[in-house]
């Protein structure tokens, strides 16, 4: 049989980098491929080319037989290949029909398009209403959206970055049967992840990259995960050591009753939240992005301050009215989310950086920056988490985004917090990299610190944590022993029952 | 053939020193093209320019007179530009700085000795206090301080002008809008009484060595570059965002106010509407060619300075007229702010099919 879509020694540079080097590989129709590698493999810009929004340096691309010259993403549309990107490319203050027509290659008339969207929808089991207003869809609406957009043009290939970052377990199963019932249509799709149990459960065959090499092809469902973390990492993965946590016996942080509007228009408003973490635990929070993440943690940080300074105490003492610097002395760290910009500056070196927040560890002297101790801490964090740097001269933004996470960690344990709190602690960071700074968050918490890491990878949480909460449209749950739960459970309290996220709600929605 | 512009992943140290000396020559080679077009005599305009105001000892000190004050408020004013603290109102806290300076002078009976440091006093305060609106609204209220700034520069002339006209005229001053001249002991003393050059520019230099050592070395001024360059990395860490508007908006203020009382009580001696050619907007300028950098500040306040000086050069040796000597000026700026780019980008040839 004609393969649908083959590659032939695709390579491709960048200044300083080879992204792709001599990839090969062919998709049959009708065929789930996966595409597996670790942050940085060369998954997306081999994605990016195969779509045609990256030229590739040399090799050939051909697509049922015939051989793609000029390639660029209107050639790819007129071929069949769709792709739905992790970043979502939507307005959010129109209508999804809206959205639609902008991208779709055929008449303009609104109705006839939302007949249509309603009738494909409906026939994937992917419900959506096209005339909802993008901005109050949950982000798994938005996915069926870009999917449903993608489908219009009948696809005979479609390409899925990362799609299930952002979604819930439940989500994950109903998003599997919709790719199954393509692919049994006829429809190739090339899936790209990290994941290593969605590609069993899901694909057919799996090509493995890594530094931009194929290092392996697999059939996922054959393979043992252990073989196929190995094509990618390349080297068996260190073993978590856990020692069972001693908590202890007062709270270091509470947070009782903690309301709070929304810090600005697309915020989410936090409601009555309350938690207490202990010295020597980790605390998880889960949750789907964007239900009030970035609001409590910006409260716990004291980024934002709140009204009532009890609503907050940090070893007994009232801290809601406090600024970050005040919570700081009194022993919080804390890794944020965005590493450029609000974690390091990025066009200071990291000697400056490591000042930031390490200024209180004896880097100022008589209201002057001692540049020599400061040194001397960047170069002892960076030895320590062996952060690939040119020296504490290094600016922070011309380090990678992994190295750059593991020098924030670092800085901020290098200050011997007694509460550290953290926000997606591995994101863009390699597996083995990933594995060094989730041992270092459970070695700190043994020693006696209270750790809440908010993530959004529930492995990560099962996997360090000793309690969990769920954070679902600015409310949490109550806590749950990480040993008495499971998947299901928090997966339906991330989604909480509510109207946009649930199946239900949004089919109901269809027939107002 | 497409090229797109990318950022170097490091500043290019190379381009931190051929910028300007890439844009001297682009400015040379362009202005004398510019000069030949319009039939005037490339070598002589730029001789006209560049060399003879530096050829005498008047010309050095004329020289060094007029990069004194937008040296010192050059500084000022990037100690808050490094904090995004926009002070554009340094010419009215110059004037500001003038009037509360020259009442002392004229007005206060203080004994000789302590006239002068009091009148500076005076100036800085009115300078810090006329900035203290701007940065109170700014840190309170969340109001644009470029607006503010610039709105009070009006009012101070406005101010300055009703003074002179009203009630400080001179009654012996031929109803010219001026004030009475200022009692000797209110004067900075020249160096040599040839020259105009005063001992107020031993106050730049040290407004250089401390804004260098505050921007470069304290801790608070390592708090307002962060503020500046990442303002949620300020606050991630703590820095209150209120501090550095002030510490950026008074310390513009206290360097304008002295520029203003060096002024007065320096080439002037009096108060009059000309008080300032233009200082205090200059500066902003001078401050941006030096990089905000203390330094580099000083280098962009003796540049500016020539020009002023090889403008007013051309006009009277060669007739030049002053709009041409304003492009030319305008030449130089652009491309030394045009090179300065490449120091942090750099083009790159694409692969246009």
């Amino acid at each position: 049989m004609t393969p649908r879509l083959e590659l032939r020694n695709i390579s491709k540079r960048y200044p300083g980098v080879v992204a792709n080097d001599d990839i090969s590989m062919a998709i049959a129709p009708g065929e789930i491929h996966a595409v597996l590698g670790e942050n940085g493999a060369g998954k997306s810009t081999l994605m990016k080319i195969i779509y045609g929004a990256v030229q590739a340096d040399s090799g050939e691309i051909v697509c049922d037989g015939n051989r793609i010259e000029r390639h660029d993403p209107a050639t790819s549309r007129a071929l069949g290949i769709e792709m739905v990107y992790q970043h979502f490319a939507l307005f959010e203050s129109v209508s999804v029909v809206e959205n639609i027509a902008l991208s779709a290659r055929m008449p303009f008339d609104l109705d006839a398009l939302s007949r249509q969207v309603v009738e494909l929808s409906e026939r994937y089991g992917m419900p959506v209403d096209p005339r909802r207003i993008v901005h109050d869809l949950s982000v798994g609406e938005r996915q069926r959206v870009e999917i449903v957009r993608c489908l219009l043009q009948r696809p005979k290939l479609l390409i899925l970055d990362e799609p299930t970052s952002v979604l819930t377990p439940q989500a994950v199963e109903k998003l599997f049967e919709t790719l199954r019932q393509l692919s049994a249509e006829g429809c190739s799709i090339v899936y790209i992840s990290h994941k290593l149990d969605e590609v069993q459960a899901l694909c057919d065959s799996a090509t493995v990259l890594r530094g931009g090499r194929v290092t392996g092809t697999a059939e996922p469902r054959k393979t043992t995960s252990l073989e196929l973390a190995r094509m990618m990492v390349g080297a068996n993965l260190p073993e978590m050591h856990i020692e069972p946590a001693r908590p202890s016996p007062a709270p270091i942080l509470e947070v009782k009753n903690l309301s709070a509007d929304p810090p600005h228009a697309f915020g989410t408003a936090l409601r009555d939240v309350s938690l207490s973490v202990h010295g020597g635990e980790i605390v998880g929070i889960a949750g789907v992005s964007g239900n009030g993440q970035a609001e409590l943690i910006a409260h716990l940080s004291g980024e934002l301050r709140h009204r009532h300074a009890e609503a907050i105490r940090l070893e007994g003492q009232p801290v809601g009215r406090l600024d970050a610097g005040e919570r700081r002395r009194r022993g919080l760290a804390f890794v944020p989310e965005e590493r450029l910009g609000r974690g390091a500056v990025p066009g200071h070196s990291l000697r400056d950086n490591a000042v930031l927040t390490a200024h209180r560890a004896g880097l100022v002297r008589g209201g002057m920056v001692d540049r020599g101790r400061a040194a001397a801490f960047a170069d002892r964090v960076i030895s320590r988490f062996k952060v690939k740097a040119n020296g504490s001269g290094a600016a922070a933004q011309s380090l990678s985004g992994g190295n750059l996470q593991k020098f924030i960690v670092g800085r901020e344990m290098e200050l011997a917090p007694k509460v550290l709190l953290v926000s997606q602690p591995t994101w863009g960071v390699d597996v083995g990299a990933s594995a060094f700074l989730r041992q270092t968050l459970v070695d700190l918490s043994r020693a006696g610190a209270a750790i809440i890491v908010v993530s959004e990878e529930l492995d990560e949480l099962f996997e360090i944590c000793d309690r969990l909460l769920v954070i679902c449209q600015g409310r949490l749950s109550s806590s749950l022993d990480r040993r008495k739960t499971d998947r299901e459970e928090i997966g339906l309290l991330m989604t909480g029952g509510t109207e946009s996220s649930t199946h239900k709600g949004s089919a109901g929605a269809l027939h107002h | 053939m497409h090229f797109t512009i990318e950022q170097r992943p490091q500043p290019s140290a190379a381009m931190r020193v051929a910028a300007p000396i890439i844009a001297t020559l682009l400015t040379l080679a362009v202005g004398s093209a510019f000069f030949a077009a319009l039939g005037y005599a490339p070598l002589a305009a730029l001789h006209a320019f560049f060399i003879q105001p530096l050829s005498s000892a008047n010309g050095l000190s004329e020289w060094l007179l007029k990069a004194s004050p937008l040296i010192l408020i050059g500084c000022g004013l990037a100690v808050g530009f490094r904090g995004n603290v926009w002070n554009i109102g340094a010419e009215g806290q110059l004037i500001a700085g003038a009037i509360a300076a020259t009442g002392v002078g004229l007005y206060w009976p203080a004994p000789d000795a302590l006239l002068l440091p009091l009148m500076i006093l005076a100036g800085i305060v009115a300078g810090m206090a006329w900035a203290a609106v701007p940065a109170f609204l700014r840190a309170r209220m969340n109001t644009n301080e470029v607006l503010v700034t610039l709105m009070l520069t009006y009012v101070a002339t406005l101010l300055l002008s009703w003074l002179v006209h009203g009630p400080w005229r001179d009654p012996a001053g031929f109803n010219y809008p001026q004030t009475a001249l200022l009692p000797p002991a209110a004067m900075f003393s020249y160096f040599d009484p040839a020259y105009r050059l005063n001992t107020s520019i031993v106050a730049t230099v040290i407004a250089v060595v401390a804004m260098w050592l505050f921007t470069d070395r304290s801790f608070l001024g390592y708090k307002m570059s962060v503020s500046g360059a990442a303002p949620l990395a300020a606050r991630y860490a703590g820095f209150r965002e209120s501090s550095a508007i002030w510490i950026g908006l008074l310390a513009g203020g206290a360097a304008a106010g002295f520029a203003g009382v060096a002024e007065a009580a320096g080439p002037l001696g009096q108060l009059s509407p000309q008080i300032s050619p233009g200082y205090g907007f200059a500066a902003i300028i001078v401050a941006f060619i030096g990089r905000l950098n203390a330094f580099g500040i000083v280098l962009g306040g003796l540049l500016m300075s020539l020009l002023f000086l090889g403008g007013e050069q051309v006009q009277m040796t060669l007739g030049l007229p002053s709009a041409l000597t304003r492009i030319f000026q305008g030449i130089l700026l652009f491309f030394l702010l045009a090179c300065d780019f490449f120091i942090f980008y750099r083009l790159r040839r694409s692969g246009g099919h």
